[in-house]
């Protein structure tokens, strides 16, 4: 089992969430992110005062999978979310060590789903 | 008796009633005596006398039509200037963070309650009580003059009401240099002052037959750009520069951080409000129900709307982007330049004193917070203080016989006008700084004028008033 954590630009979610659904994804989890990457942020101007923002806003996107969903998950992601520009995002893969589904206390690959 | 000549006075005399709504004083008096000669010249002595009372009791109609009007005016827009309290209080929520919107609520709330008494209990009677050497008024305290016996009596209560509006005004336009970092209690006995004493000498001087109204060419502030915007102005410099900047405000080097307001529709909601109540403001400075309101909402409405277009452009030609908030700032600066000159100038100079207007808003605000370092989170020191003097300045070079009587320097009026008002906004500024000084260091060396940092750290919300304004929503602040 693994973790999928992928920071997107808030204007692809829906585009990946559909692509995700079709082949069958439609398990994850979504929350608002700052962040920055290496271009370090930009500059905005309030009152005539230059202010540096560089915590973007970003969305979060968490999804865990079976081994065997995993290529399938990143590869539309990667697919999905890529415009070709800076600050597209980045996708984290980590190992994940259990999982349990709280009603029926299932737990391993039947509780992800 | 000629049928059709009584039919022609009768006639007459109605449409002089009708007409008398509307300024009746210049034209019934004149118009009664010549419709009396008209009819005497070629009537019988009976129906003459007849007609003579005819004519008292339309007369006395047309006043008692006039007395109607001045009164449902001056309340109307007495109600619409006390609609500037949201709308101050709404521009300065929105320009500051959501941890101390509670605490804004609450300046904004208190300074015209508290204002409302002071006023008053004392302010009034200084304001327009019986002259002591051209500086203070010495009678009319609690509303002594006030009573329900007659027409005088009556009055006092409508003019009161439309006196007290403005007295919060000027108050309440404090609360925005002060934003953000000011101890509540301090404030509230700064409002008590400023309602009491401060403003009221000086609206005195100027509108209260005090040494300023009483020059051999009295200065021209019709609707307060001196007595309310500028004292408002002056005052918010003081307070500002006793109580320091925000923290994280200035960088080590000086340099100048922006603090951003949480809540920009909320800002400019509140302009909106305010552009709306300042047609009571300044049409309502004629106290009466005159054909002259309709010259001065136009000039109002167009120094406006070009204050604000001044302040665009000169903000998106200096930070290349259309910043909201200095296009904002811009309506106002626009407003309060205009509201001196409101009645004396033509709508084409109305647009010149707010185009002005709105240009010196941007470097007033830009100068003061990134040259003097004096934190304004509102602007209110420029927009009040600076185009507050503009604006009464301006009345020197562009009012013309044609609209108010008397004539400005750039309408063949010479200097003379130009050197009262200056004087006028000289005087106020001085008066202003040094009691205002004095009143904030007393304030602050005695029960306290600044919260403490790690309270400003967390809002004044929560250190002041023990609540959220925002409670269920996720509040993300990092500074
Ligand atoms: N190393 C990292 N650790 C944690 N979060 C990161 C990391 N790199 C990127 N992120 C998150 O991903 C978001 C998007 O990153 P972004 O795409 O800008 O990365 P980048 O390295 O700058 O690549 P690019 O040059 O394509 O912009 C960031 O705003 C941040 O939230
Ligand atoms: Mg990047």
């Amino acid at each position: 089992m693994k973790l999928i954590i992928a920071y997107i630009q808030p204007q692809r979610l829906t585009q990946i969430k559909e692509a995700l659904a079709k082949a069958g994804i439609c398990k994850m989890s979504v929350t608002n992110a700052l962040g920055c990457g290496q271009q370090m942020g930009y500059e905005e101007n309030y009152r005539g005062v230059k202010l540096s923002v560089n915590l973007l806003k970003k969305v979060r996107l968490e999804i865990a999978v079976t081994e065997e969903y995993l290529k399938k998950t990143v590869d539309i992601i990667l697919e999905a979310a890529n415009t070709g520009s800076i600050g597209d995002g980045k996708i984290f893969v980590l190992e994940l060590a259990e999982c349990y589904r709280i009603r029926t206390r299932e737990k391993g690959k039947v509780a992800i789903g | 008796m000629n049928l059709s000549r009584f039919v022609f006075s009768a006639v007459l005399l109605l449409s002089l009633g009708a007409h008398g709504v509307l300024g009746a004083e210049e034209t019934t008096g004149s118009g009664v005596e010549t419709a009396i000669m008209a009819v005497s010249e070629t009537s019988e002595p009976a129906s003459i006398q007849n007609l003579a009372q005819l004519v008292t009791k339309a007369a006395e109609a047309a006043g008692t039509a006039q007395d109607s009007a001045n009164w449902v005016w001056i309340l109307l827009a007495a109600f619409l200037v006390m609609f500037m309290q949201p709308g101050f209080a709404m521009l300065e929520a929105g320009l500051t963070r959501s941890k101390n919107a509670g605490n804004i609520m609450m300046k904004n709330l208190m300074d015209f309650s508290i204002g409302s008494i002071a006023y008053f209990v004392i302010g009034f009677g200084i304001m327009f009580g019986a002259d002591k050497l051209g500086l203070f008024g010495s009678d009319g305290f609690l509303l002594s003059a006030a009573n329900t016996a007659g027409k005088e009596g009556m009055w006092q209560y409508a003019f009161w009401m439309f006196q007290v509006v403005f007295a919060a005004t000027a108050a309440t336009i404090v609360s925005g240099a002060m934003a953000e970092r000011t101890k509540f209690v301090g404030y509230l006995v700064y409002s008590v002052c400023i309602t009491m004493f401060v403003y009221p000498v000086v609206g005195h001087w100027i509108w209260g037959g005090g040494w300023l109204s009483t020059l051999e060419t009295p200065m021209v502030d019709f609707a307060g750009s001196t007595v309310v915007h500028s004292v408002g102005g002056w005052l918010a410099l003081c307070g500002a520069l006793v109580l320091g900047p925000r923290l994280g405000k200035y960088g080590p080097n000086g340099e100048s951080k922006a603090i951003l307001g949480h809540n920009m529709p909320l800002a400019a909601l509140g302009v909106f409000i305010l552009w709306f109540a300042w047609f009571g403001f300044n049409a309502g400075s004629t106290t009466e129900a005159s054909q002259s309101i309709g010259l001065i909402s136009v000039t109002t409405n167009l120094a406006a709307a070009a204050g604000a277009i001044g302040a665009m452009i000169t903000v998106w030609i200096k930070e290349k982007k259309p910043d909201p908030s200095m296009s904002l700032n811009g309506v106002l600066a626009g407003l309060v330049a205009i509201t001196a000159g409101c009645a004396n100038v033509s709508p084409g100079a109305a647009i010149a004193i707010g185009f002005i207007a709105g240009i010196l808003v941007v470097f007033s605000v830009e100068f003061i917070d990134q040259v003097l370092h004096v934190d304004d989170p509102v602007g209110a020191i420029s927009v009040h203080g600076v185009c507050g003097a503009w604006g009464t300045l301006a009345v020197g070079l562009f009012a013309s016989k044609e609209f108010g009587g008397i004539a400005g320097l750039f309408n063949g009026g010479g200097l003379a006008l130009l050197k009262s008002q200056l004087l006028g906004v000289v005087t106020v500024f001085v008066w202003c700084m040094v009691l205002g000084t004095l009143l904030f260091l007393a304030i602050k060396y005695t029960i306290g004028l600044r919260v403490s940092k790690e309270d400003e750290l967390r809002g004044l919300d929560i250190t002041e008033h023990g609540v959220e304004s925002y409670g269920g929503f996720q509040i993300f602040t990092t500074d």
